[in-house]
């Protein structure tokens, strides 16, 4: 999940009764399954938590280029390259449609950027991990868009529209991205010695890191009761979790992998799998800044803004000019 | 085995190759958003374009070495890659700049092997054309708007002009091996394909208020592989590592 630990208002639900009709009527339209559309009325609170949960969402896929962006030029394939190119021009591109779905609620890309690069805005714990070897390439493709997956297919559901139709067309890229991060893992797995101490050595990395992706158990949190009512978040971070463990671990097991869990079992009583939970003072860790990446993606999204400037004030004033030129025709 | 063909493949496949692996370099580090996914899609095309060259080298040499073989497992001198796309990426203007010199080239270069009396050629080159007049376009619009765009962006602009200038001539090089397969109808003579160059360059630069430089003195030694830049050896280095240090593995 790209969006984590996403502040609502605080306040818990708000019971019907001191609803203002305004509030009362958009709460009757959300539980009727209405989208909400950017000229409609909305809570202030709903309106604020969309913004900080889109943005999380769309700072994810920009800073997400990076992790994989690093094997690029050494990906052992013609295929495989481009392959990757595909896949990081993706993550580019939903980062687009994702500032775009927030714009419309009444904030610019350029003001997000700014809070990214400043700090007030985060991006996916999972991203600050480095990607070590080729199979950490299949890792990120198998564990974080399958995590990725999880979160957003509900989301599709979503009460606000431009964000629900933003989640329907990156939904069908994700799953693509899913299995071709399985298929380089069973290339792997199925190869030489080394590749597949590669491939175990990506699955000992990211598999707890993962499970961080959906945040930690928010079945007491208030802000969550607040997103669940108001259908910006469609299920707990547990069911997510348990429902990615449940898929995961049968998968590892095809391909010859052990899971990094001692506890891991099969609960013939819930039909789930048990596991273990990830060290959470880690991912707390990660998310003040203290990850083992953290200072490199930063430095590299200020460094490519800050670089950057010249060219796009550049093309600005010559849009400027261009435009006046025309008038003057 | 056709070594005319052979080589005029390779050359053709080693300039997508390795341009394609220096727009890659940009990845998640570009001005913009929009930047970083054309020019992931730039590098994208430019790579396809290899797998077909490079596939079709494979093929005319007989000798069972596919695009990747060629790719990952020949060394710095039996490339054939004009130096102009080997040169580093700089700032963004300066692989823009590369970017632009390069696609006017390949266009001018693809329209003519559509005709090419080898047929496989002909195929690669009708759906290369297509991708690259797309490049052009951007490429052209590019160095145009930051050319006319600030004192700053025009510095930038003229400075990269000013580098990258010296690495034109060798597009149009001619060697036995160019008038072979121009005599044989596989494709023109590079030189051929100056005039419109030169003037699309003129039209260019004069839109983007850039001055060409006076001199036509020209740097070569990539594309006949006697001496290329000292940044091809370290570009393969990282490209080819995966392949050259695991070489049982399969990817
Ligand atoms: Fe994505
Ligand atoms: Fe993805």
């Amino acid at each position: 999940m790209y969006a984590q630990m996403v502040k609502s208002t605080g306040q818990g639900v708000k019971p019907r009764e001191d609803m203002s009709p305004e509030e009362r009527h958009f709460q009757d339209r959300v539980d009727a399954n209405e989208k909400i559309e950017p000229k409609d009325w909305m809570p202030d609170g709903y309106r604020k938590t969309l913004i900080r949960q889109i943005a999380q969402h769309a700072h994810s896929e920009v800073v997400g280029q990076l992790p994989e962006g690093n094997w690029i030029t050494r990906a052992p394939t013609l295929e495989r390259k481009a392959i990757l190119l595909a896949k990081v021009q993706d993550e580019a591109g939903h980062g687009l449609y994702l500032y775009c779905a927030a714009e419309t609620l009444g904030i610019s890309r350029d003001e997000l950027t700014e809070k990214l690069l400043d700090g007030s805005m985060k991006y996916s714990s999972i991203f600050n991990y480095p990607t070590l070897t080729w199979a950490d390439i299949g890792a990120v493709g198998w564990l974080v868009d399958g995590a990725a997956i999880m979160n957003q297919v509900p989301l599709q559901r979503t009460s606000y529209g431009p964000y629900s139709r933003a989640m329907i067309r990156i939904c069908k890229e994700e799953s693509f991205h899913q299995r071709q991060g399985f298929d380089i893992m069973m290339k792997m797995a199925q190869g030489t010695e080394a590749q597949r101490r590669m491939a175990q050595d990506a699955l000992n990395r990211f598999w707890y890191p993962s499970l961080m992706m959906f945040g930690p158990s928010d079945k007491d949190s208030v802000h969550s009761a607040q997103s669940m009512a108001w259908k910006i978040k469609i299920n707990t971070n547990d069911e997510l979790r348990q429902k990615f463990v449940d898929q995961t671990v049968p998968q590892a097991h095809y391909l010859g992998l052990t899971v990094p869990d001692d506890d891991l079992r099969f609960n013939d009583e819930t039909g789930h799998w048990d596991f273990s939970e990830p060290d959470w003072s880690e991912f707390y860790e990660v998310l003040k800044g203290n990850g083992p990446c953290n200072e490199e993606r930063m430095a590299a999204r200020r460094k490519a803004w800050d670089d950057g400037a010249w060219v796009r004030e550049g093309l600005m004033a010559h849009a400027g000019k261009r435009s006046h030129r025309t008038a003057a025709e | 085995m056709d070594q005319a063909l052979f080589e005029f493949c390779l050359r053709m496949g080693d300039n997508t190759l390795v341009l394609g692996h220096r727009v890659s370099e940009w990845c998640g580090h570009a001005p913009v958003l929009e930047e970083d996914i054309a020019l992931a899609n730039t590098a994208l095309d430019l790579i396809g374009q290899t797998q077909l060259w490079l596939g079709l080298a494979g093929e005319v040499e007989g000798a069972g070495r596919d695009a990747d073989a060629l790719a990952f497992r020949r060394d710095a001198w039996d490339f054939r890659s004009v130096l102009l796309v080997e040169q580093p990426n700089g700032d963004f203007g300066q692989t823009i700049l590369r970017q632009y010199l390069f696609d006017q080239y390949q266009a001018l270069m693809l329209a003519e092997l559509v005709a090419s009396s080898d047929a496989r050629v002909s195929a690669i080159a009708q759906k290369a054309a297509k991708e690259v007049a797309y490049h052009l376009d951007r490429s052209r619009d590019t160095v145009v708007g930051l050319g006319d765009g600030t004192d700053e962006s025009h510095t930038r602009m003229q400075a990269a002009l000013d580098r990258l200038y010296p690495f034109v001539g060798e597009l149009f090089g001619e060697d036995d091996l160019d008038r072979e397969v121009a005599a044989r109808g596989i494709a023109p003579l590079p030189a051929s394909l100056r005039a419109a160059y030169d003037a699309a360059l003129a039209a260019t630069m004069d839109e983007a208020t850039l001055a060409l430089p006076d001199s036509r003195w020209s740097q070569s030694g990539g594309r006949d592989g006697t001496r290329h830049s000292e940044h091809l050896g370290h570009l393969l280095t990282e490209m080819q590592w995966l392949q050259r240090a695991y070489p049982d593995a399969r990817w």
